[in-house]
């Protein structure tokens, strides 16, 4: 079984991102870019996958510019056998990208698609379901555990009242949550050896697939500032406070 | 222009979350002048839409009972609801960001051939919305070119709207057919007397400063004082303390209640997402530069294992 992952190139989580002084959009210029946090949890479950036998090949699958090839060199040193960068300079929205990965589905044929439940820039949590639509298959989101069965994966999904589990016929679509494994970090080797992996390229134009934006952006703005209130002396003090605001 | 909110239930009774995006397709009613149907789709799930018929503002409630969507399979859910959108015309689809509506809609969006907004917490006009980005860093208003506008509606950005003073009818609508690609196995379900994490007026929180699963008791001796519901940090829940519906933070829950309280919380970025919109922020940590301190309106400089025993004491 082939797995296809879908791997974006994110801003690092732990920076605090600033808005364009024309409030146009992040300023993401020079900040430190990272593979997105749930797409390294969705390669390493691919890897894991490869590992024990259920799949046979991993190819991750970038959507955006020439620097995203840098992420894919990434996954290709976690061990992921090829990759392919399906290059564009236009701003991609969810179905955009879901509809470029659906071309990737047609021609790949893969027996499972994992991504990341969102990325941490849009927090859009979108495409992996977009994906499933386009292709009719059917799809396992928040997923915090795979196991496979007679042509089924049995995926445990983190739901808000606990968690679920469903049954999917492959070929599927996954969306990983945190809790689905912890990766692993890229070795010096494999990192030497990734540089003879191919990355292959595919121009959006090439696929002939309208990739233009549905939503427009009107403008990008600050959240209200909360400022630092009072620190208090003790338990009494706090209390008080709150018997005083009536919140208890 | 009329308006489909998706109503999130158990097929036993209406969740709070239905509430708050009821709350928010008033407003967009109102700008586009439409009316609001809701749909009520499970198994078994007549009493929901008789009881949802007394909500006031809804124009008719649709009722899609059968068991193809008993536990909302999005792979049966979503071409029915492309059917059902595209038969009686709907221009808006909304239905609350919870795990079931994020897992169906951008689904049902993608058959429909357009774009979702995702945890709108505001209706600038009939096609323009404000949503956070980057873990609510920064808010993005977006203009959407869709016929049809299908957006998830951040509960805690919107008041629950009363769901009583309306005489609406049901219609019921045909059944759905089950495509067997997807079936349910089981579900785990944490049972708790405790209120809903995502819309209790309280909540108290605790991080890795509560240093083990069994301190989390201290926690919940203070919350029954309260009235209040748990949630815990992300550091809380991968250190193994606590299970995951109880985070609260940008890959968990949103919250606002009248009252939060971290206990324990450093307050990354990735936590504050997930509770800022909250009236009054209490923080109680040892750490006097815990970055949850700069948006707390009242933080106690203490040690959390003297103060939550005082605190249920005192209560």
């Amino acid at each position: 079984m082939k797995i296809l992952v879908g791997v974006k190139r994110v801003v690092d989580a732990y920076i605090k991102v600033r808005i364009k002084a024309d409030n146009s959009a992040v300023d993401v210029e020079k900040l430190k870019m990272v593979v997105n946090p749930f797409c390294e949890i969705a390669i390493e479950e691919a890897l894991r996958l490869k590992e024990k036998g259920i799949a046979t090949e991993v190819v991750a699958v970038s959507v955006g510019p020439d620097s995203c090839k840098e992420q894919l060199r990434t996954a290709l040193a976690l061990g992921a056998d090829r990759a392919i960068h399906i290059a564009t300079e236009e701003i991609t929205q969810p179905l955009a990208i879901a509809k470029l990965f659906n071309a990737m589905v047609e021609k790949e044929k893969p027996g499972l698609v994992i991504f990341g439940k969102q990325s941490i820039d849009g927090d859009n949590n979108q495409t992996g379901q977009m994906l499933a639509a386009l292709s009719g298959m059917p799809q396992g989101t928040f997923a915090s555990e795979l196991a496979f069965e007679g042509g089924e994966v049995i995926v445990t999904r983190e739901i808000d009242s606990g968690l679920q589990k469903v049954a999917l016929k492959l070929p599927a679509v996954i969306t990983a949550d945190l809790r689905l494994n912890e990766p692993r970090y890229v070795s010096l080797p494999n990192l030497m050896k990734a540089k003879r992996k191919p990355i292959e390229s595919i121009s959006v134009a090439d696929l002939g697939i309208d990739i233009s934006p549905r939503l427009s952006t009107i403008s990008v703005q600050n959240p209200p500032v909360r400022s630092a209130g009072e620190k208090l002396g003790n338990v009494d003090e706090l209390i008080d406070k709150l018997k005083t605001e009536g919140a208890i | 222009m009329s308006i489909l909110v998706i109503a999130e239930h158990n097929n036993e009774e209406l969740q709070a979350a239905t509430a708050n995006v009821l709350s928010a397709a008033k407003v967009l009613a109102q700008k586009a002048d439409c009316k609001i149907s809701l749909l009520i789709a499970g198994y078994n799930c007549s009493s929901v839409a008789e009881s949802a018929c007394a909500i006031d503002g809804i124009n008719e409630v649709l009722l899609a009972d059968c068991p193809a969507l008993e536990k909302q399979l999005p792979e049966n859910l979503a071409p029915y609801l492309v059917e059902l959108v595209n038969e009686k015309s709907f221009t808006y689809l909304m239905a609350p960001s919870t795990t079931t509506a994020k897992n169906s809609l951008p689904r049902i969006a993608a058959l429909l051939d357009v774009a979702q907004i995702s945890d709108v917490i505001d209706i600038v006009n009939t096609d323009t919305f404000v949503h956070p980005i980057y873990a609510g860093n920064a808010l993005e208003t977006v203009k959407s070119g869709d016929v049809v506008k299908v957006m998830t509606v951040r509960t805690s950005a919107f008041d629950a709207a009363s769901l009583t003073g309306g005489t609406a009818l049901v219609e019921k609508l045909k059944d759905a057919v089950d495509l067997g690609v997807s079936r349910f196995i089981s579900e785990t379900v944490v049972e708790s007397d405790r209120p809903e994490l995502s819309n209790a007026r309280i909540v108290i929180s605790g991080g890795r400063g509560m240093q083990s699963a069994d301190n989390f008791k201290m926690l919940e001796a203070v919350a029954d004082k309260l009235g209040a519901a748990i949630g815990a940090s992300r550091a809380a829940v991968d250190a193994g303390y606590v299970a995951n519906d109880m985070q609260v933070g940008q890959t968990g829950k949103i919250v606002a209640p009248d009252l939060y309280i971290a206990v324990g919380i450093s307050g990354a970025i990735q936590h504050l997402a997930g509770m800022k919109d909250s009236k009054i922020i209490v923080a109680i940590n040892k750490d006097e530069d815990a970055p949850i301190f700069n948006v707390a309106d009242y933080g106690l400089v203490a040690d959390l294992f003297e103060v939550l025993p005082e605190l249920e004491s005192k209560l």
